[in-house]
């Protein structure tokens, strides 16, 4: 019998056969064996479709919108380590992050992330489009595609907001004005004068959509550790929620799609 | 050569080459859908935006914020991908054309492959490529951070990141409910409309132009047009005041909006009938509740004219009106341009009683 070679022996130990429930990928069962034991690969089908694999269909632009949620979510809970959203000390802490941690790329990785996510997603989308993927029966999916898309811009919105500095509270100024021009909910908004009933006011600015976003009536302390929590808890639970409905949903639709 | 470009790059004029663009685009995509014109389009591109970085004005504008510098990899991304999609398009019609099948739907690409080795691998080298990618990015291009916060004093202009643009743009021809609230939500219910409106069997899960020409000519257009090029315009051709500044200007400030814009009321009372304005609201907007009901009333029959015949039966009332209104919705943003720019236009309807203006 010839020598077993290190890797076949490290492969053989009691370690090794715990951690991973299966032999080498060199036959059909063991591959799939990979795919379907492991929690991570397992959101694969076994076998797919070969047109489905070919990057010149799906452009990898989902499962890169996917990995790279997956690395913002790394480098954002370590910036959470040396950030405190407050007024007083939010600013200073961004600074910290380049100047006294080591390697103090981290919230370069983390916003150029975020701005990459979005491209992603957008090219995801036009892709899913023009291969006409959101026909049946992935229409309900395509409506999940539309909301994962809003909620990586607010999580970006919501983002510009904490490191503090000029160009976030007037970007986020201009961006809220907005919601005070809601119509009927905002104070700006049209119909909202008609909302009176006699000397009282329904939709003040102390009370309407803008009010609700900001926690006051303009950007201040109380709107840093609201768009904080929204961006650092909130959104990404929901984000998260979401993609897994995504993702199941691509499979029980029949995976990616190829003609009929 | 560049005092041309910045005259020419003004909106009302680069607005109306973009469009002019767009529909050569559809109407020769024969020759736009080859490897030939694919690599000449990215090789030209290349050097256009390599030539403007030469620019001292335009570089010193760009890196303003390095919050701009992805909108490089988007432009790129967003022409790449519109172009192959488009080559592969034509491609499986051609074939199609020819009695075969799409590509997609030959008998090795419908062939079941184990994801192990073969999707695995592709995400691990994906993940690898795009890991590397941003670990460079992150080098090279420091986040920006700016002054701390101050309450009191506004930076000029006060801009949103750029993906936000194309809504603040939109800002200049429209007031925020309709810039920043109706028209938003129109884009999110329409974009979760698409697969319920859209009844074409044809063209699903494989790339295709002619199958699917009306839904991608409309799609095309909403993406290409209002949505990239106003993000263009309203990041690299908006200086202080929002006032259009060419790319090879120095943001100045000094320019400033000559504020000459009228209202559909005061050139109905005041320059056509040389009368004061009526007291009373409704007579006063009279003239611009006429055109904006009328824009729908007689628009929308005459849109029926046209396609009535074609998508009624085949989509049913309630798809086909709810595809009229999202078209008719979509349409005003233009209308709404090209009349600031031909008559100076501020408002259609203007009831700032109730803050509702058009
Ligand atoms: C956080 C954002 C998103 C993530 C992480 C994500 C992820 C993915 C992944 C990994 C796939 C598998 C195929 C591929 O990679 O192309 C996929 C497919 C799909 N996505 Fe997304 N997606 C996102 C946003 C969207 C958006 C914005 C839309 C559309 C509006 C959308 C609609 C779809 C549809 C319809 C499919 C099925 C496509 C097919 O079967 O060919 N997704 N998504």
């Amino acid at each position: 019998m010839a020598e077993k070679s290190f890797a076949e022996k490290v492969a053989n130990t009691q370690v090794w056969k715990s951690i991973f429930r299966h032999g080498p990928p060199n036959n059909a069962r063991n591959r799939a064996a990979i795919v379907a034991g492991n929690v991570f690969l397992h959101l694969h089908p076994i076998k797919l479709k070969k047109s489905g694999v070919q990057l010149g269909y799906t452009w990898c632009m989902g499962g890169l919108s996917f990995f790279v949620f997956l690395a913002l979510s790394v480098t954002g809970v370590l910036l959470m380590f040396y950030y405190r959203p407050t007024a007083e000390y939010a600013f200073n802490d961004i600074i910290g992050m380049r100047e006294h941690v080591p390697l103090g790329i981290m919230r370069e990785l983390h916003r150029w992330g975020a701005h990459a996510m979005v491209i992603t997603v957008w090219i995801h989308m036009f892709r899913v489009f023009m291969t006409g993927s959101y026909k049946p029966p992935r229409e309900f999916n395509w409506g999940v595609g539309v909301i994962l898309l809003v909620l990586t811009l607010l999580l970006s919105f919501t983002g510009y907001l904490l490191p503090w500095d000029q160009l976030a509270i007037w970007a986020i100024t201009v961006g809220s004005n907005m919601a005070k021009a809601t119509p009927f909910a905002g104070h700006g908004g049209p119909g909202a004068a008609l909302a009176t009933i006699g000397d009282f006011v329904m939709v003040s600015d102390k009370n309407d959509v803008r009010f609700q976003l900001l926690a006051g009536r303009f950007v201040g302390e109380a709107t840093l550790l609201r768009f904080y929590i929204l961006h650092c808890v909130f959104i990404p639970l929901v984000v998260s929620v979401l993609i897994a409905i995504h993702f199941w949903r691509i499979r029980k639709d029949g995976g990616i799609s190829a003609p009929l | 050569m560049k005092n041309i470009i910045d005259m020419i790059m003004a909106p009302e004029y680069s607005f109306t080459a973009v469009v002019v663009l767009f529909i050569l685009m559809i109407k020769y995509v024969d020759k736009i859908a080859t490897k030939k014109f694919g690599y000449s389009l990215l090789l030209g591109m290349t050097v256009f935006i390599g030539w403007l970085f030469t620019d001292n004005v335009f570089r010193l504008n760009f890196f303003a914020t390095n919050d701009n510098v992805p909108i490089i990899f988007l432009v790129f991304l967003v022409v790449w991908s519109c172009w192959f999609s488009l080559y592969k398009g034509i491609q499986n019609d051609n074939r199609i054309a020819a009695g075969g099948v799409p590509l997609e739907a030959e008998p090795e690409n419908r062939e079941k492959v184990w994801s192990w080795p073969n999707l695995v691998y592709t995400e691990l080298f994906a993940i690898i490529a795009c890991t590397i990618f941003l670990i460079v990015w992150a080098i090279v291009f420091k986040s920006p951070l700016e002054e701390p916060a101050n309450p009191t004093w506004a930076p000029n202009p006060a801009k949103a990141p750029w993906y936000f643009l194309g809504l603040q743009e939109m800002l200049v021809y429209f007031d925020p409910w309709l810039a920043g609230v109706l028209l938003p939500g129109l884009i999110i219910v329409g974009l979760v409309a698409i697969p319920y409106m859209d009844v074409n069997p044809k063209g699903n899960g494989y790339y295709t132009f002619r199958e699917r020409k009306f839904a991608i000519t409309t799609f095309l257009f909403g993406w290409l047009v209002l949505w990239v090029f106003l993000i263009i315009i309203g990041t690299f051709l908006r200086g202080p005041n929002w006032v259009y500044y060419g790319p090879f200007e120095v943001w100045d400030a000094h320019k400033v909006l000559a504020a000459n814009n009228v209202n559909i009321s005061e050139y109905f009372w005041i320059k056509l009938l040389n009368q004061g304005l009526p007291k009373n609201i409704l007579v006063r907007e009279i003239a611009g509740i006429i055109m904006t009901v009328g824009y729908f009333v007689v628009g929308i029959p005459l849109f029926n004219k046209f396609f009535g015949n074609k998508y009624l039966k085949r989509m049913g009332m309630i798809r086909y009106y709810l595809m009229v209104m999202l078209i008719f919705m979509t349409l005003t943003l233009p209308i709404k341009m090209y009349l600031r720019w031909s008559i100076n236009l501020k408002y259609i309807i203007f009831m700032p009683e109730f803050e509702f203006n058009i």
